[in-house]
């Protein structure tokens, strides 16, 4: 379900021919052609089924014009849901981005004591969305769960029930399962700052705070938008986990893009207003991963490293 | 995830997320058209009732070796997605297991199922046999498109006996001494009643009562036959508030909204005494059976039809859930391919698969059928299950099976709104005037 944008690389003219002889633009075909075939010409399905009444029962497509649009548009479910979407997003990006940092940073030293815990950290990654959402709405479950089992009442709370909580509940998990995966990106990106600005800061006398805060986040810049990037844009399609999680309860207060969209075409078989919301999804994330690319200035394509 | 499919538990709710992710495609390969002189059947797994179908298929092509049925059972979520591809590419199965009403409708409307009223008319033995009430729901304008089959499944209201005589209370025998039980069992820390309501048809149950029992079958029959602002009638407002009183009055137990059906912790509530009654379908029997230890067998269990409303205008005689299983025939297929899907029709129901369903806690929607269910170990709730669909004057179809899916999602979406108490009854009625007829 994922339609992320392609990361295109935009070399200076002329330095295409890097190894020398000829062009090596048949190297791009393989990709280009798979990405039309899976990701441009399903996305035109998607774009010419938005002006459609299609209930995905018949085989014939009956077209409608602007219908599903006005219908769409027209909901006040669509601004709901359009903010249910962007507050995961700037919440999970708010918990995600400083932790996995911070453990990037940590896990960067060569320690072997640090080897091991990357290890152990990397754990939620390998597991399936869906198996983490069950796990958690067994754990979570306000009679049977942890809560009711062990006691604490803190702990007994209607985590799934309640729309504030449940909203809270499934921003944790998103960050549970991703910190990992974009500590991993930290931890590459601290890796490639080279040592020698921190033998010169600590010889000017700064301390590993001021270090952090002087070179490693600078340092980090284009590592923290291409992270971001994936957060930002990754949660537009998170659905498995909200799916199994509240299925956009409790009384539609995690019902984000990616659910009302399934519950539209494949629950209540409207096709067209479904591929509408489909298409807005596309351009809200093509219009992000813009963006954040925007923020990252023109410079891209410079080294930032010194002596470069 | 559907009632129907009792048994399937988490695994399923994964399969469906991880089909669901990844678009609608099911198992692949082996379209619905069967080979020449074969007919397919798609159907439900999972227990009790795929080794039913299996069973009767089995007889079936024993019988008739030259003109056999090719049976392909799927799990429920991933069956809807796979059967609405099928329908959408032109390659559906024969036979099309479903729930009729609603369901049925859509498939009518794209002209995919077969028109059966004369074949009925032709074979009035295969019609006669069956209960009456089955034949509401394979009904579309007038016209019969699919054959009732299985069991009947209304939906019952279950009690805790232990719980109940520990604290020297009586089942209610009204909707006022439903509410006056409330505080009782709140204030002995018992939930009043077990609610699964993140699955939100778990929720309609109640509104599906209480509009009967309120209002009689014509307040939601209004909604059905698609007349303007039906949901705003005073005795549908009146319903809609009742039922937001309960959960005000703490009725339900806590955290019901993130409980789903799926996963029998609503059963559960019940069987461990955390909760004292359980509004649920017949099937709940099976489930509690199965996960509850001795609780049937100690003779725990207590179930009773919904109760009156005081005043109200319903027969509390009436009932609602499934009034049986529907099968329709595809329009697409070859008339040799109908064919045998007709002579199969004819063959279902026979004794060995009546006693098999009985065997699952069943009722077969066969009239008399109770004559066969003295054997059973469980006949005292399934003579019990007999008496509440034969004598019922109205067995109304639950309203998601009813209505369009699109109209049953925009229900579903307003019922959970609604017991979470983020709308209130007007607000329902407006949101779902909005979709009559649609």
């Amino acid at each position: 379900m994922t339609i992320a944008p392609p990361v295109v690389r935009t070399a200076p003219p002329g330095s295409n021919n890097a190894g020398g002889s000829g062009s090596v633009s048949w190297m791009a075909w393989p990709a280009l052609i798979a990405f039309t075939l899976f990701g441009v010409v399903p996305l035109l399905g998607v774009l010419v089924l938005s002006f459609s009444s299609w209930t995905g029962q018949t085989t014939d497509i009956p077209f409608s014009g602007l219908d599903s649009w006005r219908t769409v548009l027209a909901d006040p479910d669509l601004p709901h849901a359009l903010w249910v979407t962007f507050l995961i997003m700037a919440l999970s990006w708010l918990v995600q981005t400083p932790l996995s940092i911070l453990i990037g940073v940590f896990l960067a030293a060569r320690h072997r004591y640090r080897a091991v815990l990357a290890v152990l950290y990397f754990i939620p990654l390998l597991l399936s969305q869906a198996a983490i959402s069950i796990t958690y709405k067994a754990l979570l479950d306000p009679n049977f769960g942890l809560g009711a089992g062990l006691g604490f009442p803190f702990l007994q709370q209607d985590w799934l029930g309640d729309g504030t909580l449940a909203l809270g509940v499934v921003v944790f998990v998103v960050s549970w399962q991703f910190i990992p995966f974009h500590s991993l990106i930290y931890q590459g990106g601290v890796r490639q700052i080279p040592a020698s600005m921190y033998e010169a800061a600590q010889i000017d006398g700064a301390g590993r705070i001021r270090q952090f805060f002087s070179i490693t986040l600078p340092q980090l810049k284009y590592t923290i938008i291409t992270s971001s990037t994936l957060m930002v844009v990754g949660s537009l399609t998170f659905f498995d986990l909200i799916w199994v999680l509240t299925a956009g309860g409790p009384g539609g207060a995690t019902q984000a893009l990616a659910v009302d969209m399934y519950q539209r075409g494949f629950k209540a078989n409207l096709m067209g207003p479904a591929s509408a919301i489909a298409v807005i999804l596309v351009l809200v994330g093509l219009l992000l991963a813009l963006g954040l690319r925007r923020l990252g200035g023109r410079d891209q394509a410079d080294s930032q490293l010194e002596g470069a | 995830m559907k009632r129907r499919n009792f048994l399937t538990l988490g695994a399923g709710a994964a399969a469906s997320a991880a089909l669901a992710a990844c678009g609608t495609s099911g198992p692949a390969g082996g379209g619905g058209t069967a080979k020449a002189g074969e007919a397919s059947y798609w159907f439900l797994s999972g227990p009790p009732g795929e080794s039913v179908r299996t069973g009767a298929v089995e007889r079936f092509n024993k019988a008739n070796p030259n003109s056999p049925i090719k049976p392909t059972a799927f799990q429920n979520d991933a069956y809807k997605d796979k059967l609405k591809t099928a329908l959408g590419a032109g390659q559906p199965p024969t036979i099309i297991w479903g729930w009729g009403g609603g369901g049925l409708k859509s498939y009518v409307d794209g002209g995919q199922v077969e028109d059966l009223t004369d074949w009925f008319g032709q074979n009035a033995a295969v019609k006669d046999r069956l209960f009456p009430a089955s034949f509401g729901p394979a009904t579309i304008n007038g016209k019969i498109y699919a054959m009732p089959a299985e069991t009947v499944q209304p939906i019952v209201l279950f009690y805790n006996k232990q719980v109940f005589a520990d604290n020297n209370l009586t089942p209610p025998q009204s909707w006022g001494e439903i509410m006056d039980l409330v505080p009782k069992f709140n204030a002995k820390g018992i939930a009043p009643f077990s609610l699964g309501g993140q699955s939100r048809w778990t929720n309609m149950m109640w509104l599906e009562f209480l509009f009967d029992r309120i209002g009689g079958p014509s307040v939601f029959g209004d909604v059905f036959e698609g007349k303007a602002n039906a949901w705003s009638n005073p005795l549908a407002i009146d319903a809609l508030t009742k039922i937001q009183d309960l959960i005000k009055a703490d009725g339900f137990v806590k955290g019901f909204s993130s409980i789903t059906a799926d996963s029998n912790a609503d059963q559960a509530l019940l069987y461990k005494g955390k909760a004292a009654m359980m509004l649920h379908g017949s099937w709940s029997y099976g489930i509690i059976q199965a996960q509850g230890g001795s609780f049937i067998k100690d003779g725990k269990l207590g179930y009773m039809n919904f109760p009156g409303v005081d005043g109200g205008k319903g027969d509390p005689n009436d009932t609602v859930g499934n009034a049986g299983q529907y099968l329709s025939i595809s329009s697409k297929a070859s008339a040799e391919q109908k064919d045998i899907a007709k002579k199969f029709f004819t063959s279902l129901l026979d004794d060995t698969e009546q006693s098999d369903w009985i065997k699952t806690g069943g009722v077969p929607i066969i009239k008399g059928a109770d004559a066969k269910l003295a054997s059973s170990p469980d006949a005292d709730f399934l003579k019990f299950v007999y008496g509440v669909a034969s004598n019922a004057k109205v067995f109304a179809q639950s309203w998601d099976q009813a209505l369009s899916p699109t109209a049953a999602e925009t229900l579903l979406s307003n019922i959970s709104k609604l017991f979470t108490q983020s709308i209130g009854p007007q607000q329902f009625a407006d949101n779902m005037n909005a979709v009559i007829g649609k």
